[in-house]
This record gives structure tokens, C-alpha cells and sequence, in this order.
């Protein structure tokens, strides 16, 4: 019997819900990595859906009255990452031509970025990549446009500039720099996010390129940049080359 | 009789209306919400109380359900579906885990027996308008074979888990778990969803 087949055909069982927990986990684990099952889950879904909305009932009044009361105190999650296709439709993300101006910069650093990165993997992970790449490039964006958006700049010790953008309302921060030294293979820029003193690994920078932050900002103060081995580490093994606040 | 009128969105074509007002909500406008509501609080509250039965817990659940679109709007992707099949995941779940949590089967099927306002709101549900859409649909179970059929709507409308379904309709596992894809594959052709 061959596992992935098996998993396959488990496509229609987990958009009915009828997996158990550790079955979905293990699905879920699969489907990350096929798209066609991906896309007969979302088309399962959706003929789901149909057999519900032809349950309909009138609901009562009383429903509409409840659910209305308590939306003041329900608390919004905040957006995970924006659509690809960009700032979302009736949102407010309004463009300031600064921020624009910004952000296809970066469009242009974040996609040579992803070409540098896809042509070190396999084909297998070179979709998940490009789609990461296309998220990351629009959270910037997001980021950059972002009614709220704040900016630092600084030197960066050994060459090269440091810049990041946040925005308190995401919750999420950017970071990009130019003219950075480049490192041996065996070494890596790493950011990290300032949690009063405590250092908290927030992703690896492609060489003089751009990304967006790994974890939400917090109550971070800062976000810092070291080198370190291939791979990051838990905790930074070299000194700061910059620091810069997040007021 | 209850001549209350709901009208039914449109569930093949969920339109451009209900992701602009996700957009909206998104951002905390309760009137777009309210309207969103308009459009999908009788589906939700159907399928609710066709899995749990229990008129009273399943308005419980609905409210759960409708607070939860209001919280997780911001994080509503329009690439992973549209808003409709999106709310109505999210009921299904809430509704099949609060019936796991109750757990045993034959407790609530004696219960929902027992429950003489059943047929009442059956009888609701045949005076709903968008009748099409459920005639549609149950056209489209009666091409499945009964397998298919019981296998799909055991899992969908009860919350059974595969397992389950297989116990009770003395099939083996493989095999229901075959005939649940192939009677979506099957209802999604039928409803033309997804072309």
C-alpha cells in the first residue's frame, strides 16, 4: 500500500470533518505539499457547503440581537498576511506615494531575492518558496502603506545599512539593508526581535535583501541583526551589527 | 405554520458582496457585518441544528459560530475559498465538536427522538424559500449510490467521524473512505461546483 495514495483518497473524509485528530494531523501534513489535493479539499468544501445553506431555517430575531451585542466586546483576531493580490478591497490601507515609492523597491529586492533562493532547492519546494516570497513581498507592502507605519534606519557595523518598518496595528515588522557584506557559505545574517534584553530568533535574511519579521512584534523594543552559523541559532552567538528601536 | 421568508444568497455564485463586506468587517464595521449576517445566519443556524438537533443548544452554537466570522474576518483569505463554503466550515466544526464533546451517538439520536418540536422546525424549513437550492441538492443525493450516500451525510449531517460511519453502516474502513470522496466528487459535479 503506498501511504501518499492512501492519504489521497482522504481528501473527501477531511472536508466532511471525519478524521480523527491524529488522522488530520497527518493529512494536514500532506496536504501542505499537494496542491491538487489542496484544491479537491477546497472544491469538497464548497459542495459541503451547499448541502448546508440547504438547511437554511428563518433564525430568530433574538439571534441577531445577541450576536450584535456582544460584537463590541469581541475582540478581532489581526490579520495573519495579506491576499496576494494586495491591500485588501474597502480596507483603508491607503497608499502614500512614500510608502509606494518604498514598497516597489522592495518589490524588486524581495523578487531577486526569491530567485536567488529557489535556484538553491529543490523543484519539489520551489512553489511553497515562490508563494512565501509573493507573501512576504506583500506584507511588506502591507507593512510599508500601513496607516501607522514607522520607520528606522541605521548603520550597520562592518558595512551597509539596516532599515526596518512596523506597524503597531498588524503587529508585524519588515526589515531590509543594503550594501551588507557578503558572507561566507557558512554564515548567515539573523534578525531578532528585542524582548527586553531577551533576544527572540525572528528569521534569516537573504544577503542584502528584504523580509518580513518571523512572529508578531509584541511588546518588542527593538529588532537586532548578528551573523551566525548556516542555519540561525536559538540565541545570538555574535554581537549586535545593529540595533535598532522600536518607538 | 411559520411563513417566515429567508432568502437564500446564492450559493453558486457567493458574489463579489460578501467578500467586500468581509473587507469591511475586517476592520471592524459592525454594519457590514449586520448585513453579512443577514445573508448567512439562516445557513448557519440550518446546518447547526441539523447536526445537533437541540433547538436551543444549537442557537447557542450559531452565536459561537457568527462571533467567530466576526473575529477571524481579518484573517478571511479570498485565494483559500469564497465566504460562504468559509462560514460554513466554520459551523460544521463548531457544531461536530460540540457533538464529540457530548459524544454518544445513540444519547442525542434518543433525545432528538424524544423531541417533539422535530417535525415542527422540519416543517419551518419546507416554507424557507430557496426550495431550489434543496431540491437541488437532493437531486444530487439521489444519483449517489446508497453507500456514497449514507457514507456523506452520516459524516455531514450527524458528525460522524469515518470510523463511525463504517460501524454503523457495517462497511469496511478503506472502503467508506472511498465512497465519501467519490460522493463528493460526484455531488460537486451535480452542483457544478468549482468550474
Amino acid at each position: 500500500m503506498n501511504a501518499t495514495a492512501d492519504l489521497h483518497t482522504l481528501t473527501g473524509a477531511y472536508a466532511a470533518h471525519a478524521l480523527d485528530d491524529a488522522e488530520r494531523t497527518a493529512f494536514e501534513g500532506h496536504l501542505a505539499h499537494c496542491p491538487s489535493c489542496a484544491q479537491e479539499v477546497a472544491e469538497f468544501a464548497a459542495t459541503l457547503a451547499r448541502l448546508g445553506t440547504a438547511e437554511a431555517v428563518p433564525p430568530p430575531p433574538r439571534l441577531k440581537a445577541r450576536v450584535m451585542a456582544a460584537l463590541p466586546t469581541a475582540r478581532q483576531d489581526t490579520p495573519r498576511v495579506t491576499p496576494a493580490s494586495g491591500p485588501r478591497p474597502g480596507g483603508r490601507l491607503t497608499r502614500r506615494w512614500q510608502g509606494f515609492a518604498l514598497a516597489t523597491c522592495l518589490a524588486v529586492a524581495v523578487g531577486t531575492g526569491a530567485v536567488a533562493v529557489q535556484q538553491h532547492r529543490e523543484t519539489a519546494r520551489a512553489r511553497t518558496e515562490a508563494a512565501e516570497a509573493r507573501r512576504q513581498q506583500t506584507t511588506l507592502t502591507t507593512l510599508l502603506t500601513a496607516p501607522d507605519a514607522r520607520l528606522a534606519t541605521g548603520p550597520v557595523s562592518g558595512g551597509g545599512t539596516g532599515t526596518t518598518v512596523w506597524s503597531p496595528a498588524l503587529g508585524r515588522a519588515g526589515f531590509w539593508a543594503s550594501g551588507l557584506p557578503a558572507l561566507p557559505g557558512d554564515r548567515v545574517y539573523q534578525l531578532w526581535f528585542d524582548d527586553a534584553g531577551t533576544m527572540r530568533p525572528a528569521g534569516l535574511l537573504p544577503s542584502d535583501s528584504a523580509m518580513v519579521l518571523a512572529g508578531p512584534v509584541n511588546a518588542a523594543s527593538g529588532v537586532g541583526i548578528t551573523e551566525e552559523p548556516a542555519g540561525g541559532s536559538p540565541h545570538p552567538t555574535g554581537s549586535p551589527l545593529l540595533v535598532l528601536p522600536l518607538t | 405554520m411559520v411563513s417566515t421568508v429567508v432568502r437564500l444568497p446564492d450559493p453558486g455564485r457567493p458574489g463579489p458582496d460578501l467578500q467586500e463586506l468581509i473587507g469591511r468587517i475586517a476592520i471592524g464595521d459592525q454594519d457590514a457585518f449586520s448585513r453579512l449576517y443577514d445573508a448567512v445566519a439562516g445557513p448557519v443556524l440550518g446546518l447547526v441544528r441539523r447536526v445537533l438537533r437541540d433547538p436551543a443548544q444549537s442557537e447557542e452554537v450559531a452565536q459561537e459560530v457568527l462571533l467567530e466570522v466576526w473575529r477571524t474576518a481579518p484573517r478571511y483569505r479570498p485565494e483559500n475559498g469564497n465566504v460562504m463554503p468559509w462560514v460554513m466550515t466554520i459551523a460544521h466544526h463548531r457544531a461536530v465538536d460540540r457533538v464529540r464533546a457530548a459524544q454518544a451517538a445513540a444519547d442525542r439520536d434518543r433525545r432528538a427522538a424524544a423531541a417533539t418540536h422535530t417535525t415542527a422546525f422540519d416543517e419551518v424549513a419546507e416554507q424557507v424559500e430557496g426550495r431550489l437550492e434543496r431540491e437541488q441538492v437532493r437531486r444530487c443525493l439521489k444519483t449517489l449510490t446508497e453507500l456514497q450516500r449514507e457514507s456523506v451525510t452520516l459524516a455531514y449531517y450527524r458528525g460522524y467521524t469515518y470510523p463511525q460511519v463504517a460501524e454503523v453502516l457495517g462497511a469496511p474502513l478503506g472502503t467508506v473512505k472511498t465512497r465519501m470522496r467519490d460522493a463528493l466528487i460526484r455531488m460537486r459535479d451535480c452542483l457544478g461546483v468549482g468550474t
